[in-house]
């Protein structure tokens, strides 16, 4: 036992060593996560704004004017061209010059009197005109994002437009917003991007470090040795424990300066959290590592375990909109339960205990990865 | 009554393998070799690249299992037995497999760690091996940026570290010029001196002419064992050197006999081997056209390379 605990010792302070001649993979620990961190807070958003739209304007009135000055009032569009006909406009869409279009029918005033937002018509289900919209959009429906958001014009208040007070209708429900009442995309992010950082960077490192040993030739050496393939595994995984926890930091530390990302619970929830999630991609690294044969096999295998990490663990689309076969898989990856387990510590401040599940599984990932591992791990050259 | 056997073997053999063969997919790359290593001596694997030399050490040391055959190691059966066998030896690989990226002193840190010393033990240890190998100077240097020498040394010294009873060594001269070398076997002899038995692969003759015993292998086969002197003077053929003008065309010719296994050229001479049968050699090759009267002819004492070279019939490509 205490030759054992020596022997990872060993193995633990030779990876640090080499860690630290290694000045590229040291720049990189620390560049990753702040990369990353800045790229998806500022660059990718879903709440989008000033989308370049046009307008056909047949009216010409001083109507259709405050017309599209309420629109643009929204904040979502800015009208940069005008088109005389909806032939144009079409055409403008296609060439991608604008996104959408505003067609503005020549009754628009007829159509306003007898909206039923408004308060003059009758309800709209008595009359046929009644229930005419006052305009058209045409938009670029391939891209969702930009279509959703145009779409969510069609239910605009008019009260800009007259100056009697529009005549809404009382919600059927009450939303009440938890955990991210501004509706901030970068509440959502940060937490989930401790996952992405940790499944790309800590399976990268392990899964290249069985395989790097065989590449330089360093394993016929290692194999002749009393060191057992437990102990080489062990003393492989501690040292990137070390180098996730300071990846984590880094991100939270920044979500929380740069971007208010609120910290609701327990450091030592989030802790716990985050080893249970760094040791199971580490064994999932080293599964992969005595697969491989060569570092750039390991590399590819890495990308194919991080995509869908990425895409199906609830990171960027919610796990509750994924077909079956899709929700299985997600089932099947570390990412999309620690994915569960940090937001519920840092945005709900829910003990990892309460979600038994999700913890239980990464312990048990941990525990079969690293059986596997050893077993894969021959002592042998054969 | 067959345990018994062994049992008795293996006390007064370092290493006893009967019909040991090792094959990958078609191609035999050992087969039913019989070897007996006796303890405290210096054992010699001669072959060309290719001739099974390394696999045969990976077989002994337990890195590969045999196809069939026995193989009893410092009293291990393997490959039963193999990680008990692991720390009374020590391996050299062919290739350096020591970290390029840790110092002289790490890199032996490391190993000794791994063999299990204590800390008192550890740092003895290093400082005598780093004396005994001529490495103090470089104990902070990183291994990757030392020479063909300095590497071999502190492969040896790693390899030695947990003081192995058997130390084997795969071709442990290839990037080493002739001065290291040669200090290089004084390390050796002084280990032997010590107790340790050692199973060198080479395919340089001057080292082979040093081993206590040489194996001789050919494609996973071995040709002959014996004590180099030996081998020599039981050489089933008679080596005539010829002193001559043109030697290129007389080589060309003399090749075609069939009592002539090889000619090869050494510089002025031309080293022809004749079958032993022949009992006139001398008078048999000045018959031929190609010789002028005037050309000598000596018959000499025949070199372990002609022993090489009438085992396996290749001729000096080696």
């Amino acid at each position: 036992m205490r030759t054992s605990l020596i022997r990872i010792q060993a193995i633990v302070i030779k990876e640090l060593l080499q860690l630290r001649r290694d000045k590229m993979t040291f720049g990189m620990v620390i560049m990753i996560p702040l990369v990353q961190l800045l790229l998806f807070a500022f660059a990718i958003n879903t709440n989008i704004r000033d989308i370049p739209v046009g307008v056909v304007d047949h009216s010409q009135t001083a109507l259709s004017r405050v017309l599209q000055q309420t629109v643009s009032a929204t904040g979502i569009v800015t009208f940069t061209h005008h088109y005389h006909s909806t032939k144009q406009a079409q055409a403008a869409i296609d060439r991608s010059e604008v996104r959408a279009v505003l067609i503005i029918p020549q009754d628009v005033s007829q159509r306003l009197v007898h909206h039923p937002s408004v308060g003059f018509g009758l309800p709209p289900s008595s009359k046929e005109e009644t229930s005419r919209p006052i305009a058209q959009w045409l938009v670029d429906g391939s891209d969702t994002v930009i279509a959703g958001s145009i779409k969510s014009l069609r239910r605009m208040p008019l009260v800009e437009l007259l100056d009697k007070p529009a005549n809404r209708n009382t919600p059927t429900f009450e939303v009440t917003l938890l955990y991210n009442p501004e509706q901030r995309s970068v509440v959502n992010i940060v937490p989930g991007l401790v996952a992405v950082i940790l499944t790309m960077t800590m399976i990268m490192f392990t899964s290249a470090a069985i395989v790097r040993e065989q590449e330089r030739g360093n394993m016929e050496m290692l194999i002749i040795t009393p060191m057992a393939p437990l102990e080489l595994m062990v003393g492989k995984i501690i040292p990137y424990i070390f180098i996730g926890a300071i990846q984590v930091t880094i991100i939270l530390g920044l979500g929380y300066w740069l971007f208010n990302v609120p910290f609701n619970g327990g450091l030592g929830q989030l802790v716990l959290a985050t080893f249970l999630f760094i040791c199971a991609s580490l064994v999932l690294g080293l599964v992969i590592s005595t697969i491989a044969k060569s570092q750039l096999q390991s590399m590819q295998m890495t990308v194919f375990v991080l995509l869908p990490s990425i895409l199906l663990s609830g990171f960027m689309f919610p796990y509750e909109g994924m077909p079956l076969p899709a929700q299985y898989i997600a089932e099947a990856l570390p990412a999309t339960h620690f994915i569960r387990l940090i937001r519920g510590v840092i945005l709900r401040d829910v003990a990892v205990i309460e979600m038994s599940f999700d913890m239980l599984w990464l312990i048990a990932f941990t525990c079969v990865g690293l059986l596997i591992s050893a077993l894969r791990f021959k002592k042998t050259l054969d | 009554m067959s345990a018994a056997y062994i049992t008795n073997y293996s006390n007064d053999f370092a290493i006893n393998a009967e019909k040991l063969t090792r094959n990958f997919g078609q191609l035999s790359a050992v087969s039913e070799l019989d070897l007996q290593v006796e303890k405290q001596t210096i054992y010699g694997f001669l072959g060309p690249n290719g001739s099974g030399k390394t696999t045969a050490i990976r077989l002994l040391t337990g890195l590969l299992k045999a196809t069939s055959g026995e193989v009893n190691v410092l009293g291990c059966q393997l490959p039963r037995e193999s990680n008990k066998l692991r720390l009374k030896i020590g391996y050299m690989t062919q290739k350096f497999s020591l970290y390029d990226d840790l110092t002289v002193k790490e890199n032996l840190q490391f190993i000794a760690k791994i063999y299990g010393l204590t800390p008192n033990e550890q740092k003895a240890r290093l400082s005598e091996l780093l004396t005994i190998h001529q490495l103090t100077k470089q104990a902070k240097q990183l291994a990757g940026s030392m020479s063909g020498g300095q590497k071999q040394r502190l492969a040896l010294a790693a390899a030695v570290i947990h003081k192995p009873k058997l130390l084997f060594l795969d071709e442990p001269t290839s990037a080493v010029d002739p001065q290291n070398r040669r200090e290089f076997w004084e390390q050796l002899f002084d280990l032997c001196d010590q107790g340790t038995t050692i199973l060198v692969s080479t395919h340089y003759m001057d080292e082979a002419e040093r081993c206590h015993k040489l194996a001789i292998l050919e494609n996973g086969i071995k040709r002959a064992d014996d004590s180099p002197q030996a081998l020599m003077s039981n050489l089933a053929a008679q080596v005539v050197e010829i002193a001559a003008s043109d030697l290129r065309q007389i080589k060309n010719s003399l090749i075609k006999l069939p009592q002539v296994i090889s000619a090869a050229q050494l510089g002025t001479h031309l080293r022809v081997l004749v079958k032993e049968e022949v009992t006139q050699p001398i008078a048999l090759l000045q018959q031929q056209p190609c010789l002028n009267p005037a050309d000598q002819l000596a018959i000499v004492r025949p070199s372990l390379e002609d022993v090489f070279v009438s085992c396996t019939g290749r001729g000096a490509t080696l």
